[in-house]
Formats: C-alpha cells, sequence, structure tokens
C-alpha cells in the first residue's frame, strides 16, 4: 500500500525527520486558508497522487501571494494530471498540500529499500538530488551510496559516517545528517515500509536537512498491526475493478487483449497469459483466484472479467493443488447463473479432484463451455475461440 | 535418490491442528510421509490424526527425533514459529504460510542462519521427493518417480512443469517451490549444486518469475558448475510493467528484473530456454534424448 507525500510527512514528523510545515486541502478556500494559516510569503501549492514526477507535469507549483496560491490551487484541484508513472490517462488530483517555502541551497537524495540479495534494508543517499533515481543509477551509479544495515545491530554510527563522508558533507553538517538518517531508518522499520524516498532531501541556507518530499510503501502483509497507517488507505487511487476483486481474494489486472484468463496462482496466471501470447492471441487480463476459491469468487471472477467489453473469449486454467477442482466446477456453474456468459469459456481443470470436477461440468451440460486436455491444448482453443473459429 | 528430504525423514507440523494444517498432514500421511507429531501450543498431550500433539518445537522434537518441520501457522505467528523450529534444532523448516511480513521473515531468516537450519518458502507449495516424502500442499498424484530436477517460484507452474515431465514419460526425483516473497529460504543457488550432486538427477527443470535476480544469479552459477541440461521457463513475459511509485528495488539488485532480461542470461548459460510453460516436456524429453 502507497500513501500521499502529506501522509508520509505526518509520519517523518513523528520520528524526529525535519519536514516544512503544511497543511491539506480539498478546496481552494482551504487552500488559501492554510496558507493565511502557514503564514509567511512563499508557499508551494502540491498536487496529492500515488506518483512521482507531479512536478514536471504541472502539478507543483511556487506562490508568492495569497492571490497565486488560490489561482494555483484552482488550477491543480480537479486536474488530470499525467506524469511518466501515472499512464497515459493521467490521475484525478482531488486534494492539494499548501506548504511552507524552503530556503534550498542543495539538493540530495535518500532512500530506504530491501536489499533482496542481502536480505536487509539498505539505505541509498545521492548527491543528485531533484533527478529520477533511476536515471542517476543509469548515468552515473557511482553516485550512489548504498549502505546496508543489520537490523539485528540496528543503524549504528558508522553506517551514518559512510553515508555523510560519502556524500562529501562538511564537518558541522555530518552530525545533523547522520542523526536525519537514523530517524529515517527508524520510520522504515517501525512501519514495515517497504520503500521510503525523499527527492529531494534539502539542504537549507543555514545547513539544516529537510524532506522537502516523501513516498512512502508499505508492506501489504504487515497492515494488520499498523492500523494507523491502514487508516491512510486512498481508495480513489486504487483501480477499482481490482479492489472489487481484492474483497473477494481474487488478483486481477487488467490488460488490453481479448482473451480474459482465471488461473490459480500468480506464476501459473502468467504463464498462461504466456502462453495465449505464444499461440498468437492476447491476454485480456492477469487473474489469481489464490488458494480459497470458491463458487462464490469464481461467479465474482467471472463478472469482473466479463466487464471488460473487449473479452471474446475466457480461458479458465486451474491446476489444483489447495484449490480443489471440483470447487473450480461448482463456480463454474454458479456463475453461469448469476452472469450472462455471452462468450465462450474453454475450461482445464487439472490437479486434486480433476475426476470430480470433469464429472460435474459434463453432467450440467452448460452451453459455451469448451473441455480442455491441458495447457496448450487450453490457450491454443481460447485462441481459437476468440477468433470465433470454434 | 533425492534431495533434502525422502522416505525416512522424520517431519512434525507446526500448526497441526489448524484447518489447514490438519488437510495437509492428513494428505501428506496418505502419500507417506513420515509425519510423527505436530505442535500446537496449549494443545499439548492430545492426539490428532494418530499423532502426538506438542505445546513446543523442542518437545516434539525430543520425543519424536524429527529433523524437518512444516509450517503452517497464520502469517503473523509465522516469524516466531520459524525460530522456534530453528531453536529447537530442527534442520529444515518448510513454510507453507501466504503473507508473512517481510520484516519477520528477515530477522527469522537470519536466527535460522546463525542456528544452521535451511528453509523454504514461505508462500509456496514445499517440497516433494517423488513416492517417499511430501512435505506441502501438492497434488502428489502428479509426481511419478523419475530423474528430472524441479525447482519453482511458483506453486501451481511446479504442478504443471512436473505434470508435462512425467506425461512424456519422465518423472521427478525431487521438485521444491521456492516461493516468490521478497526474502525466501533455499533458492536455485543452492538447490542446483544438491541436484548436480544427486546419481538419480538427469535434468534439470527451472521455473522463474519476472522480479528480483535470483534467476540471473542462477544463470551465472549454472555457466560455471552445472553440467547436467536444465531447462527453465521464466512467467511473466506479458506482464504489464507496474505502475508503481519508484523503481529503487532494481536499482539495488542492478537488474530490471524483466522476463527478457532473464531468458537471456540464462540462455547464455547454456540453458534450455522455453517461452512457454506448455513447452516445458517437450523440452525435457528433448534434452534428455541429447544426453
Amino acid at each position: 500500500m502507497n500513501v500521499h507525500e502529506y501522509q508520509a510527512k505526518q509520519i517523518f514528523a513523528k520520528y524526529g525527520v525535519p519536514v516544512p510545515k503544511g497543511y491539506i486541502a480539498t478546496t481552494v478556500e482551504e487552500a488559501v486558508e492554510n496558507a493565511k494559516k502557514l503564514g509567511g510569503k512563499v508557499w508551494v501549492v502540491k498536487a496529492q497522487i500515488h506518483a512521482g514526477g507531479r512536478g514536471l507535469g504541472g502539478g507543483v507549483k511556487v506562490a508568492t501571494s495569497l492571490e497565486k496560491v488560490e489561482e494555483f490551487a484552482k488550477e491543480i484541484i480537479g486536474m488530470t494530471l499525467v506524469t511518466h508513472q501515472t499512464g497515459p490517462e493521467g490521475k484525478l488530483v482531488q486534494k492539494v498540500y499548501i506548504e511552507e517555502g524552503a530556503d534550498i541551497a542543495d539538493e540530495l537524495y535518500l532512500g530506504v529499500v530491501l536489499d533482496r540479495a542481502k536480505e536487509m534494508p539498505v539505505i541509498m543517499a545521492s548527491t543528485e538530488g531533484g533527478m529520477a533515481i533511476e536515471d542517476v543509477a543509469a548515468a552515473t551509479p557511482e553516485k550512489i551510496i548504498k549502505v546496508a544495515v543489520d537490523p539485528t545491530i540496528g543503524f549504528q554510527g558508522f553506517h551514518g559516517r559512510e553515508l555523510a563522508f560519502g556524500l562529501g558533507l562538511p564537518k558541522e553538517q555530518v552530525g545533523k545528517f547522520i542523526k536525519f538518517a537514523a530517524a529515517l531508518y527508524r520510520v522504515y522499520m517501525e512501519n514495515d515500509a517497504e520503500m521510503i524516498e525523499i527527492n529531494p532531501l534539502v539542504k537549507t541556507g543555514s545547513g539544516d536537512f529537510i524532506a522537502l518530499d516523501g513516498k512512502m510503501g508499505f508492506d501489504d502483509s504487515a497492515l494488520g498491526r499498523h492500523k494507523d497507517i491502514e487508516e491512510m488507505r486512498d481508495l480513489t487511487e486504487e483501480d477499482a475493478d481490482e479492489r472489487e476483486a481484492s474483497e473477494y481474494g481474487l488478483s486481477y489486472i487488467a490488460l488490453d487483449g481479448e482473451i480474459g484468463c482465471m488461473v490459480n496462482g500468480a506464476g501459473l496466471a502468467m504463464g498462461t497469459m504466456d502462453t495465449i501470447n505464444y499461440m498468437g492471441g492476447t491476454p485480456a487480463n492477469f487473474l489469481d483466484v489464490g488458494g480459497q476459491a470458491n463458487a462464490q469468487t469464481v461467479a465474482k471472477g467471472f463478472e469482473i472479467i466479463l466487464k471488460n467489453p473487449n473479452v471474446k473469449a475466457i480461458f479458465v486454467n486451474i491446476f489444483g493443488g489447495i484449490v480443489r477442482c471440483d470447487r473450480i466446477a461448482n463456480g463454474i456453474l454458479e456463475a453461469t447463473k448469476l452472469v450472462d456468459v455471452h462468450v465462450p469459456v474453454v475450461v482445464r481443470l487439472d490437479g486434486t479432484n480433476a475426476p470430480e470436477a470433469a464429472e460435474i461440468l459434463k453432467n450440467a451440460g452448460i452451453k459455451n463451455v469448451i473441455a480442455a486436455t491441458d495447457l496448450g491444448d487450453g490457450a491454443k482453443k481460447a485462441v481459437a475461440a476468440a477468433k470465433g473459429e470454434l | 535418490m533425492s534431495i533434502l528430504v525422502n522416505k525416512d525423514t522424520k517431519v512434525i507440523v507446526q500448526g497441526f491442528t489448524g484447518k489447514e494444517g490438519t488437510f495437509h498432514a492428513e494428505q501428506c500421511l496418505a502419500y507417506g510421509t513420515k509425519i510423527v507429531g505436530g505442535v500446537t501450543p496449549n494443545k499439548g498431550g492430545q492426539e490428532h490424526l494418530g499423532q502426538p500433539v506438542f505445546n513446543t518445537v523442542k518437545d516434539a522434537v525430543s520425543s519424536t527425533g524429527a529433523t524437518v518441520s512444516m509450517i503452517f501457522v497464520p502469517p503473523a505467528f509465522v516469524g516466531d514459529a520459524v525460530m522456534e523450529a530453528a531453536d529447537a534444532g530442527i534442520e529444515l523448516a518448510v513454510i507453507i504460510t501466504e503473507g508473512a511480513p517481510v520484516k519477520d521473515m528477515m530477522f527469522a531468516k537470519m536466527y535460522a542462519t546463525k542456528k544452521g537450519m535451511n528453509t523454504i518458502g514461505p508462500n509456496c507449495p514445499g517440497i516433494i521427493t517423488a513416492e517417499e516424502c511430501k512435505i506441502g500442499i501438492m497434488p502428489g498424484a502428479v509426481f511419478k518417480k523419475g530423474n528430472v530436477g524441479l525447482i519453482s517460484k511458483s506453486g501451481t507452474l511446479t504442478y504443471e512443469g512436473a505434470n508435462q515431465v512425467c506425461s512424456e514419460g519422465f518423472g521427478i526425483t525431487t521438485a521444491v517451490g521456492i516461493g516468490g516473497d521478497p526474502i525466501i529460504g533455499l533458492s536455485y543457488k543452492q538447490l542446483l549444486p544438491l541436484f548436480e550432486a544427486d546419481p538419480e538427477t538427469e535434468a534439470i527443470v527451472m521455473i522463474g518469475e519476472i522480479g528480483g535476480d535470483l534467476e540471473i544469479q542462477a544463470a551465472a552459477y549454472i555457466k560455471e558448475n552445472i553440467t547436467k541440461p536444465v531447462v527453465a521457463f521464466i512467467a511473466g513475459q506479458t506482464a504489464p510493467a507496474g505502475k508503481r511509485m519508484g523503481h529503487a528495488g532494481a536499482i539495488i539488485s542492478g537488474s530490471a528484473g524483466t522476463a527478457a532480461e532473464k531468458m537471456a542470461a540464462l540462455e547464455a548459460a547454456g540453458v534450455a530456454v522455453v517461452q512457454s510453460p506448455a513447452d516445458i516436456g517437450k523440452k525435457v524429453a528433448e534434452v534428455l534424448a541429447k544426453k
């Protein structure tokens, strides 16, 4: 799960990571009120969406008067912001964060992420703040300092010194930076974060460090023990169909092809998409029914797949381990009663209770259902069915 | 022969009396696995599926001499369960549970390593030595005894791959589902040498996925150390690039983790890479015929 910049900064502040003062607004009036509350002469109006590159897309504006705050808030609230991370359809901006202006002397980058190979968190720092870190990694990888922290000893002074001296900070700033990085490490560990990025991390004219931006992603499996973070979930940032699917234990991602897929297991689901592609067809979605699939979830799966008008055939590919094939077969029967399944459905059921499942489907004799013997056969039939050749 | 587990392996089940633990322990017993007991706190002294239940793994190990634990406890307790197994002297923990917090696994794996305990999973189908010992949730009937070793991140692709190998008239020595979580136990690189050393294994099937760089590491290892033929499939060639907030993870590994990149690395290491999992069986037949 991801959160907005203003929410990440609320979490930072709790741990003593310095952030500029700011208030969130959903209306233009609120935005102006917030600017008045902050005082000063410079404000930043920032679109709150779950994507990077907001500044380049016109979603971040510096205002030097309350009139300008009003003008920018009007412009940004309700706009569809397109950035390199939103996809071409962009994202609707519903909230703006009004923040006090910062005195920027230098821009750095600081992030914490899991190093899968080392199996511990790694802190990354770079002097190239304000640039996309992917670009820095590609062009000048030597400008990224990586320090892995063994969680059994936690963040120590030497970790901080490696980062601070690596960045070439003058000695009066080393201590301040170490304190900043130590606090950020605590944010990461204590909240079960998946990743944190501060880009840019600003060095002010007076030599202080402040998080000008903030991005946080969390380990979904650990949200159960962080109710406060779970409450920060913004459902409007998530795809409606994907969300509906997840409520039924289904994992769904829409694609732009013609063959709907219903599969158990993420690996087999991807393998099924790959096979459809290999046989000359195009997958319309990724759908993993998970290990707890039953008649109701399968029916829901059909409903979600069939909402997509591009779907010309459905390929149900189940290799039952935990999932019992007879349950899936019953789900298909159930689905045909609840949903108008108007396209051919190719069904391949193998593994636990497969003979029982075949029997159930045979006895039901539903039109539109085509039995397949294995993965290759099923994919071939689904491709043919989508072309109207079956 | 086989790797890691065989017909004599003594297994306990952590989370023995729960719904999932019960269902799958029953299936494992029916397959012939020597399940010698289980652990459910507060239920010590009871009997379940004809086997003794213990309050702690230490009790279970000292009474039964078990060396392997199959773990079904709920996600929030997985870290604790793995560390308890390591502390009790278990040699291999097979973690089936899905949804364990990454941080918990990070600490649990460090402790397991310190105690010399191997782990498989979490979020995996387990390990099976065909017709001898099934420790996990895979449909046992699919795995006929034979001469092919199998390693897979994905559970259902493990079954798919094994099914095809068997339909071609071959069989499986041992199949290991390693799981696809950010932190996992034994991986390709640790399992490949075991199959290389196993006299009965004549070919290896390796099934990977997009994300991470374990397959890239495996490719480098295969090039230098593996003499037996390897057939590989990488799932996710058609998966869309994720709309993530950042790609910091990819920077660490120095690899984007795409299917194309992994397939190219494996091909360069002399591995027979197939584009669809539907071709795994045929490809195995082909490489074995060449031997």
